[in-house]
């Protein structure tokens, strides 16, 4: 006598098993899911331990995760200061690097998004698991990279006197739309990097381009007036806007500034997770 | 685990393989080059050429058994125990698996090697879908059979290929697998760990346990097994005991039964 039926498209469940060819591209996406929800602790523990490894042999360790952003804001505030040649109103200080900060953990899930899949090569060639969790883990690794970051900004917002109020409550709101773009950015990249492998070697440039467009480096509403038409198409510009308004102004973000950081975000984690998805049972082969 | 976890009706195999066709796509190209895809622009065909790993293979294992696989290198030992794991994708056909698998596949555990042996135990079975709490329970387990001793806290590239092997084996095992695949495991261990490894095993084939053992070792194919396929540039070419496929296989192979081929390697 059959034992209860188990649902044959339980790809990664462990009793019951039917791999046959995949004609649509695309799994079940509730059992994937699922499988990708029970085994999260994967992409937490992965993160943990690369995260632990990355410093052990640093003089200054774990307080790397401080001084790499102050170094990289005083590099860039020393940069814009010798280039513009003039001295910068007070709170651009605090806009550079709250931006910086903001876009460091965007470009950081992106990267090292980009290698996840590649790298994780011989876990994908022993184990079937949905391989989103690499992807995850990345993401995951970028946002812890950056939770510090917060701290020296909370900082150096209390000393540039910027408004502390509950407009800040925005601040959640603006990084999960930050959030979902830089794990569509990573599922994306992870991707094209198995099919291109020169992939990871031009993003760091494309990565450094991409900043010198958005504003963070300027604000908005200086950038040259026949350029501003063009501004709405960089994705980053809903986000970073809506993030330098709750943080500098210290008011809530602009409807359209929002609503432009929401729709790039989600299409970006969209297109990133069904192109991610069609293609991860490949993965194997092309490794 | 229980004995009433492996009541299975025997009518239902543990492994079930039908028109098993496996494809791989790989470029043609020794190098790839920007060069070659502007020469090639537009007629993309041209650099893929097509590997048909595995060819309508068709089998049942059923529960109990432990089948044994052998064939020459680049047969499609390794493509068919990946698809049966359910790594790689079957291009045509249809595996249908009942219990858990556990594998240990020629590349071994620990995809990592800047992590310990212990950080990639503990990853690698997070991945393969167990908890926190069931590894736990294994890991004394695991490490004690392995005998790695400190080294298991030691990052992996600092491990000899027989240390690989040890713990690599030694997490396959003691997964408590329904079915255990097994790919040219003790390649790197001493004899010492091969015989502690084959007595695991036979013991595991005892408790009826499904295995599948990839070997060129075929005296292994021998003891271990009670069935045997043979597969050829990815065919199935012979279904049978052991003895009678060993002794075909050999036969193809024109060099009899040698002390070479009967070696433990």
């Amino acid at each position: 006598m059959r034992s209860q039926t188990i649902s044959p498209e339980d790809e990664f469940l462990g009793e019951h098993h039917v791999y046959e060819p995949h004609r649509a591209g695309l799994p079940k996406m509730r059992p994937y899911f699922r499988e990708l929800w029970r085994r999260k602790s994967f992409a937490f523990e992965l993160s943990r331990t690369e995260m632990h490894a990355a410093n052990t042999d640093t003089f200054f360790g774990q307080a790397w995760l401080v001084i790499n952003p102050l170094l990289l804001a005083s590099v860039y505030f020393v940069l814009v200061q010798i280039v513009s040649g003039r001295s910068q109103p007070p709170e651009y200080f605090a806009h550079l690097t709250s931006g910086l900060f903001l876009f460091y953990f965007i470009s950081g899930a992106m990267l090292s998004g980009a290698s996840s899949v590649v790298s994780g090569g011989r876990l994908i060639m022993n184990t079937s698991f949905p391989k989103m969790l690499l992807p995850v883990s990345a993401t995951y690794t970028a946002f812890r990279r950056f939770l510090p970051t917060m701290i020296v900004y909370a900082v150096l917002h209390l000393v540039a006197r910027l408004p502390v109020g509950l407009n800040l409550l925005w601040v959640p709101v603006v990084l999960l739309e930050a959030v979902c773009f830089a794990f569509g950015l990573s599922m994306l990249f992870a991707t094209l990097q198995v099919y291109f492998r020169d992939t990871k070697s031009f993003l760091p440039y494309g990565v450094r381009i991409w900043l010198y467009l958005t504003p963070v480096l300027w604000f908005a509403d200086a950038a040259p007036a026949r350029l501003q038409p063009f501004l709405p198409f960089n994705p980053l510009y809903g986000i970073m806007g809506s993030w330098s308004q709750v943080l500098i102004e210290g008011e809530p973000p602009a409807k359209t500034l929002l609503l432009l950081g929401a729709l790039w975000s989600l299409g970006t984690l969209v297109v990133g997770g069904l192109f991610f998805m069609s293609r991860e049972r490949e993965f194997a082969v092309r490794i | 685990m229980p004995d009433t976890a492996r009541v299975i009706s025997p009518a239902r195999p543990a492994i079930s393989v039908s028109g098993l066709d496996v494809t791989y796509r790989t470029s043609v190209e020794a190098r790839p080059t920007l060069k070659g895809a502007i020469v090639r622009l537009g007629r993309p065909q041209r650099s893929i050429r097509e590997i048909e790993a595995l060819k309508n293979v068709s089998f049942d294992v059923p529960n109990g058994t432990v089948l044994g696989v052998i064939g020459a290198n680049g047969a499609g030992k390794s493509t068919l125990m990946r698809a049966v794991a359910g790594i790689l994708p079957p291009t045509k056909g249809k595996i249908e698996i009942h219990g858990r698998v556990s594998t240990l596949l020629a590349l071994g555990v620990g995809f990592n090697g800047a992590l310990t042996g212990r950080q990639n135990v503990v990853l690698g079975s997070l991945a393969a879908g167990l908890t926190r709490a069931q590894i736990e329970l294994k890991y004394d387990e695991i490490a004690e059979f392995a005998e790695l001793g400190d080294f298991m806290d030691m990052p992996m590239r600092t491990y000899s290929s027989g240390m690989y092997s040890r713990l690599a084996f030694s997490v396959a095992v003691n997964m408590d697998p329904d079915i255990l695949i097994i790919d040219e495991a003790l390649s790197a261990g001493d004899a010492k760990f091969r015989k502690k490894a084959s007595e695991r095993m036979l013991n595991l084939a005892h408790n009826a346990g499904t295995m599948l053992l990839v070997s060129h070792a075929l005296g292994t194919i021998k003891t271990m097994c009670s069935e045997a396929i043979w597969l050829h540039k990815g065919q199935l070419i012979k279904r049978g005991s052991p003895d009678e496929i060993v002794a075909a296989y050999t036969n193809f192979l024109e060099v009899g039964e040698t002390a070479l081929t009967m070696e433990d390697v």
